[in-house]
């Protein structure tokens, strides 16, 4: 999923202080399964806003809407009868949730309440970490299921590197070694002779060297 | 006339203990003080976040949440959920300059009806003292219905 962590109240107050009526959407993907930004955080951020304003003397009217998906143009369609009510917009879904709905009501300032962090998967409940940087080439296959992009803080090929010590990384001894982990689990599948195989070099023109990506699926897309 | 100021205090009682207690501070005849507004919960497990905002946003001058005694709870760790819950509120509370001491997570068990009177009378003293929210005077002063 991705994940997010809502900003320091000081930024969202500041972004909204200058109207008077907002609408705060939220998403019901992955921000509610990380707690960021679902419908339970949108009554939460509303109820503070509101307290905070009012302790101010200024009435702050704010309508809460949670969208079934907010990074897809048909539900944020959902928000066409509530938009002309509100002087801005707080959304609290992930960065493509935003621009969805910038792109949507371009005459409407939109805010984000919330920090996109990173692609991850729940460890357990409240702890989230990062999987996934979409390089866009896929290595788990050769490398027993531990992405050495995301979880190696050198984004290594072919390690593991000096700085792997006890199975913990160099840049803090609570990280795990990623190349750690993939030799733990090559084993652990009888395929140790594979850390011998060199990696080459990546094409990072699949990842972010290459721009904006785009994918066009010609069946579907009309 | 003067304006004595009554303090309006909402507290979340675990079925299982607090509110046992308050029951048993009842029946011995201890007295504590009517400001106290109790609202039974299965668990305080089932005391959310959003429960203690909208009861200060509803111009409640203080909330606590009282469960079981640490390892006590009728639902395992129902009283550790909620104490987690109120440190998140008290922080958030902190962020939009709001006094989180009007905020508070208290333990107790079923027989303690003394500790549950004291308790009420000590709260009610600590926010007497804090003064009125100034959620409800802002409300008040804006002709605002507190819906207590």
């Amino acid at each position: 999923m991705i994940t997010a962590v809502r900003k320091p109240m000081e930024e969202i107050i500041a972004c909204v202080s200058p109207y008077d009526r907002i609408l705060l959407v939220g998403c019901n993907e992955c921000v509610s399964v990380c707690s960021a930004g679902g419908r339970k955080e949108v009554a939460l951020l509303s109820s503070a806003l509101q307290m905070h304003f009012l302790k101010q003397g200024k009435t702050m009217e704010a309508r809460e809407m949670t969208l079934e998906r907010q990074c897809d143009p048909e539900y944020v369609e959902e928000l066409v009868n509530s938009i002309d009510g509100a002087d801005a917009v707080l959304s609290m879904a992930c960065g493509c949730g935003v621009q969805t709905i910038a792109a949507r009501f371009r005459e409407k300032p939109v805010f984000p309440a919330v920090n996109t962090t990173f692609m991850g998967a729940s460890e357990r409940q409240g702890v989230w970490s990062e999987r996934c940087q979409g390089c866009g080439d896929c290595v788990l296959g050769i490398t027993g299921g531990i992405c050495p992009i995301a979880r190696c803080s050198k984004r290594l090929l072919n390690g593991p590197c000096g700085g792997s010590t006890k199975g913990k990384c160099e840049i803090d001894a609570n990280v795990d070694c990623a190349w750690q982990l993939i030799w733990d689990r090559l084993k652990a599948l009888g395929l140790e002779k594979r850390i011998e195989d060199v990696i080459e070099a990546k094409d990072w023109r699949t990842s972010r060297d290459g721009g904006p990506r785009k994918i066009i699926r010609e069946d579907l897309a009309s | 006339m003067t304006d004595i100021f009554e303090p309006e205090i909402v507290a979340f009682c675990c079925h299982y203990c607090a509110y046992t207690a308050a029951d048993m501070a009842g029946s011995k005849r201890i007295p504590y003080p009517p400001n106290v507004k109790i609202i039974r919960v299965p668990c305080t497990g089932k005391v959310d976040a959003i429960h203690v905002m909208k009861a200060l946003e509803k111009g409640a001058d203080g909330v606590y949440v009282a469960g079981c005694m640490e390892g006590d709870c009728h639902f395992k760790t129902g009283n550790i959920r909620a104490a987690h819950r109120v440190r998140r509120v008290k922080a958030l509370l902190e962020e939009i300059g709001f006094d989180s001491r009007r905020v508070e997570m208290i333990l107790m068990s079923a027989g303690m009806g003394e500790r549950f009177a004291q308790t009420a009378r000590e709260f009610t003293e600590k926010i007497r003292a804090l003064g009125p929210s100034p959620i409800r005077s802002a409300g008040k002063a804006q002709g605002r219905r507190a819906a207590v």
